[in-house]
């Protein structure tokens, strides 16, 4: 087995792992291991914009930028991380415009700015022009502009090596005469698709910026590759992971398809009509209508819906109308947008409303970091040399449910710290010794996959798991549905252990990973659900019908999600709690 | 531009479609795995499929449900991450892109690697002689002089210059439809020429002198022969040919 030896190893190519390259890259020696080639993760699939308060077009401020993120997390956002985030905004895109990025531009040639859902000026009064955007491909622009300076500064990668497992070792530390045991880390277990070998990466730091775990749901704007890879890892290996029961709907994805529509046409003044033609927004966001957060949206089209109000021939959707928009506008602003209703639907937005329905599309939760980007591994302890930045992470500036462009904007924020500080931290430590037989539990479980012959396909597996997660943990959730979601996840968990993979070979097997990565839809889908259960009362992307009401006394907390067998109510989650943290917003109550 | 829309409408009674039907194809699909033989194969499939499926989604029922062996690449599944582009039909797309009501169902349907670039298995291609080209075109802005406290000032209508080449996912299909490439592995291809017109169009960069003699090589954009493959065979509708035309046309005029 190949062993090779880095000071900083990132695990996944998006944008925050190419964004904590570049930094790393230039100050230590980094490899970057990604399960596809570098330009083709999720993030070149943001359309609409990175908000900063720039103020190019009209006034605004990082302050009010932290608020709307404030509130728009439903207070659960922890507010030191949201300053940061707002703070840091400005630099990250006049960082991204010096590395080449073509944003759209002002007729002074400033970049320009427009609006998104719950961006506001001074506190809520208006909708403000805060998202830096090139026409409705920023994501796409992104993912290149990073990959280009990647290759500017002679970034290693590894292409197509699956990050499968996490090399921590337990280190006993003396300080002031107290002992305790540490987690330290000391690599990663990764396999090379083309060979179908193991390769151990032994590093100072790692940094995990793997991304998200859409699939667990069947509607989902996420690509094939969002399994939740880097969260089950954590998780299997002892890092809870945490408020995994938010998980945001994006409200426009084509029917049926679930791929993304942006927010950037509502922002450009596309509205929201159900089957009788009434723009329902207005009677539940009456100062922001179409422009309500996203978890709003979300879920005022599936009561419309519900209430016997879809459109099409199952009412069974919604439509966004862009018909009173100019069609050269509409080119200028949206076009891939248009151009996928065009190409998916056969519908023409210059004239026709296109069918939209609420789409899985990102998780708020993750694995638990500071504002330093280093990973917990409890409410407070910090596992040193350990780092995360992205969807995978949750630092939290997202809270109960993310503000659009916010993502784009805390992959570049977080993703450049988490790169700095794996550096940093690299040049003062000194490697952990790899622990014998690094590969051992890696090996096990791909031989169980590869050798298991119980008929049970995986494909078939994924699709329930899917169905189940549609069903009963989207928009709306009850105590019955839950328990319901989690007898059904047992049992699919229990027939996995019986899945053959019908590839034997060694060469490009992508049938064995996709058996290992509905290992990690199937524990994500687990945590997910337990700590929605565990979350009695309705609080931004997760509502309870049975608890309607958000519960400041009992819920104003993160959740942690710990592994453990003994945990068997909630099918091996341990539930835990952990302080938000605040600095000048109080709660109030969230009305747009 | 901005008048407020109206807060009810009347809505077309036939708005957004009706039922979507099903309907069955025959899939062929090129078989290569050097682990098994050194001869390619072909294998097929009849599948029942609904309207809006896709090439890909044929080719996720044949892996899920008949020969979970059939491999390639795909990831973002709407268009924009590059991964999948083979040859459909004999013309190169992209499987998430390419509905199969659009194509002749009454005949198979046709599918093999992108040509040109070594086959690793089945539809899967040895991608790095292509990234090998595009890294050596510079594709990075440089800019020389003092870096500006705030952003860049640039007007619109010099980013609409290089606005169509920054659409480019690097997903090869022009690269691998052009016959000088198939037959000359060395020539830069579509993609490289398409990525160095972004930079050598932005009135940002200042290397476009050093990209231009890049290209000025012999294995460059003279090894262009006009033939509008790669402009056809574009997702994004970038109009490559354009773009590689305009680039020969600053080589000679030494003027962007």
């Amino acid at each position: 087995m190949q062993v090779h030896k880095y000071d900083v190893v990132i695990v996944g190519a998006g944008g925050a792992g190419m964004r904590a390259a570049i930094e790393s890259g230039q100050r230590a020696h980094t490899a970057v291991l990604t399960k596809l080639y570098p330009t083709r993760s999720h993030t070149g699939a943001a359309q609409g914009g990175m908000c900063a308060a720039l103020a190019n077009v009209e006034e605004d401020n990082w302050e009010w930028h932290t608020f709307d993120t404030v509130k728009g997390g439903d207070y659960l956002v922890d507010q030191d991380a949201a300053e940061v985030m707002a703070k840091e905004a400005i630099e990250a895109v006049l960082d991204l415009e010096r590395m080449g990025l073509p944003f759209n531009r002002t007729p002074e040639g400033r970049i320009d700015q427009r609006r998104f859902g719950g961006h506001t000026r001074d506190h809520g009064k208006a909708p403000v022009r805060r998202s830096c955007y090139a026409a409705d491909r920023t994501g796409h622009m992104i993912l290149q502009t990073l990959y280009q300076n990647c290759v500017k500064h002679n970034v290693e990668f590894y292409n197509e090596y699956y990050v499968l497992d996490l090399l921590m070792v337990d280190q006993e530390v003396t300080v002031d005469g107290v002992t305790r045991i540490e987690k330290r880390v000391a690599g990663v277990v990764s396999y090379d698709l083309a060979s179908g070998e193991l390769h151990i990466f032994q590093a100072k730091s790692v940094v995990f910026a793997s991304g998200g775990v859409g699939k667990v749901y069947k509607t989902t704007s996420n690509a094939h590759t969002l399994t939740g890879d880097g969260m089950g890892i954590a998780f299997r290996r002892g890092i809870p992971l945490e408020d995994m029961e938010f998980f945001q709907f994006h409200p426009t994805g084509l029917a049926g398809l679930g791929i993304l529509l942006s927010e950037a046409a509502r922002g450009e003044g596309a509205i929201l009509r159900n089957s009788e033609g009434e723009r329902f927004m207005e009677r539940y966001a009456p100062t922001i209508k179409d422009l309500a957060p996203r978890d709003i949206v979300a879920r005022s089209m599936a009561n419309e819906v519900r209430e016997g109000r879809g459109a099409g021939p199952n009412k069974d959707y919604v439509l966004l109308d862009l018909t009173h928009l100019e069609p050269a506008h509409i080119d200028a602003k949206l076009p891939d947008i248009t151009e996928f209703a065009r190409t998916y639907l056969g519908v023409e937005p210059y004239t026709e409303p296109v069918p939209v329905f609420p789409t899985a599309h990102y998780a708020m939760g993750g694995i638990p970091t500071n504002i330093k980007a280093e990973v917990l591994a409890d409410n407070d302890t910090v596992v040193p040399g350990l780092y995360a930045a992205g969807e995978v992470a949750c630092v939290s500036v997202h809270g109960s449910n993310r503000l659009g462009t916010n993502s784009l904007l805390d992959i570049n924020v977080f993703g450049k710290r988490a790169g700095i500080a794996a550096a940093q931290y690299a040049l003062t430590a000194d490697f952990v010794e790899i622990p014998e037989n690094p590969a051992a539990e890696t090996e096990l479980l791909l031989n169980r996959a590869r050798s298991s012959e119980g008929g049970e396909r995986v494909a078939q597996i994924r699709k329930e798991l899917q169905d189940v997660m549609d069903a009963n943990v989207q928009v709306f959730r009850t105590e019955q549905t839950l328990l319901e979601a989690l007898r059904v996840i047992d049992t699919l968990e229990e027939r996995y252990t019986r899945i053959t993979v019908q590839d034997k070979g060694k060469r490009f097997n992508l049938d064995l990973l996709e058996a290992v990565e509905l290992g990690f839809l199937l524990d994500m889908a687990k945590v997910m659900t337990a700590a929605a259960l565990h979350r009695k009362e309705s609080r931004g992307g997760h509502f309870r019908e049975d608890y309607p009401e958000r519960d400041d006394e009992n819920f104003m907390t993160h959740s942690m999600a710990y592994k453990d067998p003994s945990a068997t109510e909630t099918s091996g989650v341990r539930l835990e709690t952990k302080p938000v943290i605040f600095t000048r917003y109080q709660p109030m109550e969230r009305k747009y | 531009m901005e008048k407020e829309p109206a807060s009810k409408v009347e809505l077309a009674p036939d708005v957004a479609g009706g039922e979507v039907p099903t309907f069955d194809v025959t899939l062929k699909v090129r078989r290569y795995n050097p682990e098994v033989s050194d001869e390619a194969h072909w294998d097929e499939w009849k599948l029942t499929m609904y309207g809006t499926d896709r090439v890909l989604d044929a080719l996720h029922k044949v892996k899920w449900e008949h020969d979970g062996s059939v491999s390639f690449r795909r990831s973002c599944a709407h268009g924009v991450c590059g991964s999948d582009a083979m040859r459909i039909n004999g013309r190169n797309r992209l499987a998430c892109k390419t509905l199969l009501k659009d194509l002749d169902t009454s005949k198979p349907i046709l599918v093999e690697p992108i040509k040109g670039l070594p086959v690793e298995k089945d539809l899967i291609v040895d991608m790095e002689p292509f990234f090998q080209s595009y890294r050596e075109i510079m594709p990075f802005l440089i800019s020389k002089g003092h870096e500006p406290a705030k952003e860049r000032l640039q007007s619109s209508e010099e980013r609409d210059r290089y606005d169509d080449t920054t659409k480019c996912i690097l997903c090869a299909a022009c690269t691998s439809s052009c016959p000088v490439f198939w037959t000359d592995g060395q020539y830069f291809g579509p993609a490289a020429i398409v990525n160095a017109h972004r930079f050598i169009f932005d009135s940002r960069d200042d290397a476009g002198d050093m990209r231009l003699e890049i290209l000025n090589d012999k294995e460059g954009v003279w090894r262009c022969r006009t033939t509008f493959n790669c402009s056809e065979a574009c997702p994004r509708g970038i109009q490559v040919t354009k773009a590689i035309s305009e680039v020969k046309q600053a080589i000679l005029t030494r003027k962007v």
